[in-house]
C-alpha cells in the first residue's frame, strides 16, 4: 500500500477536519496532543474586490512548517496577513492562541520575520540594524546589542558585523535578515524564501541554520517556498496553497515514514523462477507487485529490517542487484496538489 | 574582546515598556544627524539669535551697561514687547524650516527605498508608533529652536522685570507655545509625508520650499487676479502668521506676523479659516502618510 498525502481540494474553500479520511482522522488525534502554532478559521483575504485567500480552514501543529505554492498561490499574502499587514474580510486566525484581530499586537511580539526581498538599511552596519530591530521588538538597549553580536556570530557573519548592510553579498544580506529575525528570540519564526538567489553552499549553509534552529525545539518556524527541496529537508508539516485554496495538508514525517517501507528491488536469478523469490518474500509479509527484468515492487511490514531480504535471496539463490527506497515523497504530493481536474497541471 | 556563543537561545529577559518604544527611532536618528557636521554647525547656528535676544533683554535693564556703551537712549528703541517675541519666533521658525528640508527628507524615504518598514511593522510596533517616532525626530529639534528658547528669554525679561510682568504678559508664553508648536506640526508632518512620497531626498528637500515659494505665489496670483485675499490660504506661512497673531495678540491689527510669516495688509485672512485650512492640511498629511506606511504594498 502506497501511503496517500493529505486532502486534495474540490473548489472554492477547503477544510481541513477531522474525519474526512482514515489518514485525518489519525492525524488529528496525533495533532490533537499539542497546541496549534497557527490556526486559520475561514480566513478570507481580499485586495479591491478579488479573492487572494479564500476562506482557508486548518489547524496546523507541526514545529516546522512548510508552505508551499506556485507564485501567486497566497503564501506571502498568507505571512503578512497573520503579521497584521492586511486585514482579512472574512474569518481570522490565530497565532499561537492569539488572534490576529483583536490581538495584533501580542502576535508580531511573538514571531521573527524573514521577509523574501531585501530588506534593510544600506547605510547601517549589520549590528547597529539588528540591534534597532531588537529594540523596537522590546529588548532593553544593553541586551539587544548583545543578542545583536550573538545572531550575527550565529548565523556566521561575525566578522562583518561591523559594516554597512548595503556592502554585503547576497547570501550575507540572506544571512543578515535571519539574524534580525531572531535577535529578540521569537516563539514562532516566519521565513519567506530564505535560500532566494544563494549559491550552493550558501543555501546549505542557510539550511543547516535553520534544521539547527528547528532541533532546538525553542521555537516553531513556518517556511514559504517553492523549491521542494528546502521545505523537504526543514519542514515536518507541509500546507500547500493554489489559487488561495489549500490544495493539501500533510505530514512529511509520516509520508517519509511510510515510504521507508517502500522499495524497488532489482533482481537476477539463475535458473531459479523468481515466483519461489516472491512467496518467500511474502511469508516475511511484504506486499509484493513484480514488474519487468526481475525488477519487484514492495513494501516492508512494520519490524522487518531489509537485510532480511538479502538474507531471503541468498537462500534462494537470488541476487539482488539494485535496492531503492521511495524518495521525492514531496514532489509527488505538490504535482498531485497542482493537478487540475483533467489531471493536467 | 567578548566571546559569543554561537548558538541560538530565546530571550527571557525583561522588556521595555510599549509606550516609549517609538523613542529608539528619535535616539538612533540623533546618532547619525550628529554625524553630519554641516548638520551640527547649522543647529549651532540657530542659537545665535537667542543669545543674542538674550543679550538685549540684559542690556535693556541694566543702566549700566548701556552708560559704558554710551547708549543711553538705546533702551527707548529696544522694547521687549509682543513684536519682539513674534519676530524672534519668526527667525528661528525660518531655521526650523531649514533644518526640515534638510533632515525631514531623510526620514522616511530610506527605509522606503529600501524595504525595511516591514521589518519595523513586523514586531509589536505599529505604523502609528512609526510615524510618531520619526515625527519626534522633528519635533525635538525643532522645540529646541523655538519654543524652548523663547520661554527661556520670556523667563528671563520676566525674571528681570518682576512676577507682574509675566502675569501681564502670560499671553505671550501662550503665543510662543501654542504658535510654535502649531508651525513645528504643519513642518513635520509635511517634511514626512514629502519624504514617503518622493525618495530622491534632494527633490524631497527641494520640494518642501516649493509647497511654501511656489504655493504661495501661485496663492497671490490668485488674489492679484480675482482682487480677494482668499488665495493666501494656499501660503502656509500666512496661514502660520495669522494664527500668531491670533494667539499672541488676540488678533490685534497692529500686529502681523513675524519675518517669514508677515501678514499682507489687506490680505488678512479670518483666524477661523487658518485653522480650518492647517488641520485640513494636516489630514491631507497624515493620509499621505497612511497610504505609503505600510507593511507591504498591495498590488491591486
Amino acid at each position: 500500500m502506497v501511503p496517500t498525502h493529505g486532502n486534495k481540494p474540490g473548489k472554492g474553500s477547503v477544510s481541513i477536519e477531522c474525519g474526512s479520511n482514515t489518514k485525518h482522522k489519525q492525524e488529528c488525534l496525533c495533532y490533537g496532543m499539542t497546541d496549534p502554532v497557527i490556526e486559520l478559521d475561514g480566513l478570507e483575504v481580499r485586495f479591491g474586490g478579488r479573492p487572494i485567500l479564500k476562506k482557508l480552514k486548518a489547524s496546523l501543529t507541526g514545529r516546522s512548517i512548510g508552505l508551499l505554492g506556485p507564485n501567486g498561490a497566497g503564501k506571502s499574502t498568507l505571512l503578512n496577513t497573520l503579521l497584521g499587514f492586511h486585514q482579512p474580510s472574512a474569518g481570522t486566525a490565530r497565532v499561537l492562541g492569539h488572534d490576529i484581530r483583536t490581538h495584533a499586537r501580542e502576535v508580531r511580539a511573538l514571531i521573527g520575520y524573514m521577509p523574501e526581498n531585501d530588506s534593510f538599511i544600506a547605510s547601517m552596519s549589520g549590528v547597529r540594524f539588528v540591534r534597532l530591530m531588537a529594540e523596537l521588538s522590546g529588548l532593553p538597549s544593553e541586551q539587544a546589542l548583545e543578542r545583536a553580536h550573538e545572531a550575527f556570530f550565529y548565523v556566521g557573519l561575525g566578522e562583518v558585523r561591523y559594516r554597512a548592510l548595503g556592502t554585503y553579498s547576497l547570501g550575507m544580506k540572506q544571512a543578515a535578515k535571519l539574524a534580525q529575525a531572531i535577535a529578540h528570540g521569537p516563539k514562532l519564526l516566519f521565513l519567506d524564501e530564505p535560500t532566494n538567489g544563494l549559491d550552493p553552499p550558501a543555501r546549505t549553509r542557510m539550511i543547516q541554520l535553520i534544521q539547527e534552529i528547528r532541533d532546538r525545539g525553542d521555537l516553531s518556524l513556518i517556511l514559504s517556498s517553492h523549491l521542494l527541496r528546502d521545505v523537504e529537508e526543514c519542514c515536518d508539516q507541509v500546507l500547500i496553497l493554489k489559487d488561495g485554496n489549500i490544495a493539501a495538508y500533510c505530514n512529511l514525517e509520516e509520508e517519509r515514514r511510510a515510504n521507508r517501507r517502500f522499495l524497488e528491488i532489482e533482481t537476477r536469478s539463475d535458473g531459479v523462477p523468481s515466483s519461489c523469490f516472491l512467496e518467500a518474500l511474502e511469508k516475511l509479509g511484504c506486499e509484493t507487485a513484480q514488474g519487468a527484468q526481475g525488477r519487484i515492487k514492495l513494501v516492508l511490514p512494520e519490524g522487518l529490517e531489509v537485510r532480511r531480504l538479502y538474507a531471503v535471496a541468498a537462500e534462494q539463490n537470488v541476487q539482488i542487484r539494485r535496492l531503492n527506497r521511495k524518495r521525492d515523497s514531496l514532489e509527488d504530493i505538490f504535482l498531485k496538489a497542482m493537478e487540475t481536474g483533467n489531471g493536467r497541471l | 574582546m567578548a566571546v559569543y556563543k554561537k548558538t541560538y537561545r530565546p530571550y527571557e529577559g525583561a522588556l521595555t515598556a510599549s509606550w516609549r518604544r517609538f523613542l529608539v527611532i528619535p535616539r538612533y536618528a540623533f546618532e547619525d544627524l550628529h554625524r553630519s557636521r554641516f548638520l551640527t554647525i547649522f543647529y549651532l547656528a540657530s542659537f545665535l539669535y537667542p543669545l543674542i535676544a538674550a543679550l538685549i533683554i540684559y542690556v535693556e535693564h541694566n543702566v549700566d551697561a548701556l552708560k559704558l556703551l554710551n547708549a543711553q537712549n538705546a533702551a527707548n528703541l529696544l522694547s521687549i514687547d509682543t513684536g519682539f517675541f513674534m519676530s524672534f519666533l519668526g527667525w528661528q521658525s525660518m531655521l526650523a524650516l531649514f533644518l526640515a528640508a534638510f533632515i525631514g527628507p531623510g526620514q522616511v524615504s530610506p527605509d522606503l527605498a529600501n524595504n525595511a518598514l516591514s521589518l519595523y511593522l513586523a514586531r509589536p510596533f505599529s505604523r502609528a508608533e512609526y510615524i510618531l517616532g520619526k515625527l519626534s525626530v522633528l519635533w525635538i529639534l525643532m522645540s529646541l529652536m523655538t519654543w524652548v528658547p523663547g520661554l527661556l528669554l520670556f523667563c528671563l525679561e520676566g525674571y528681570l522685570e518682576g512676577p507682574k510682568w509675566m502675569a501681564q504678559h502670560f499671553r505671550i508664553a501662550a503665543g510662543l507655545f501654542l504658535g510654535a508648536w502649531v508651525w513645528i506640526l504643519v513642518l513635520s508632518l509635511l517634511a514626512l509625508a514629502l519624504s514617503a512620497w518622493v525618495k530622491w531626498r534632494p527633490a524631497a528637500g527641494a520640494l518642501v520650499f516649493g509647497v511654501f515659494f511656489v504655493v504661495s505665489g501661485f496663492g497671490q496670483v490668485i488674489n492679484r487676479v480675482e482682487d480677494t485675499g482668499w488665495g493666501s490660504l494656499l501660503s502656509i506661512n500666512t496661514l502660520v502668521g495669522t494664527i500668531w497673531v491670533n494667539v499672541f495678540t488676540g488678533g490685534d491689527a497692529g500686529s502681523n506676523g513675524g519675518a517669514f510669516f508677515r501678514v499682507i495688509p489687506g490680505q488678512q485672512l479670518p483666524a477661523w479659516g487658518c485653522w480650518f485650512m492647517l488641520g485640513v492640511l494636516c489630514l491631507v498629511f497624515l493620509a499621505m502618510l497612511r497610504l505609503k506606511i505600510r507593511g507591504a504594498e498591495v498590488v491591486r
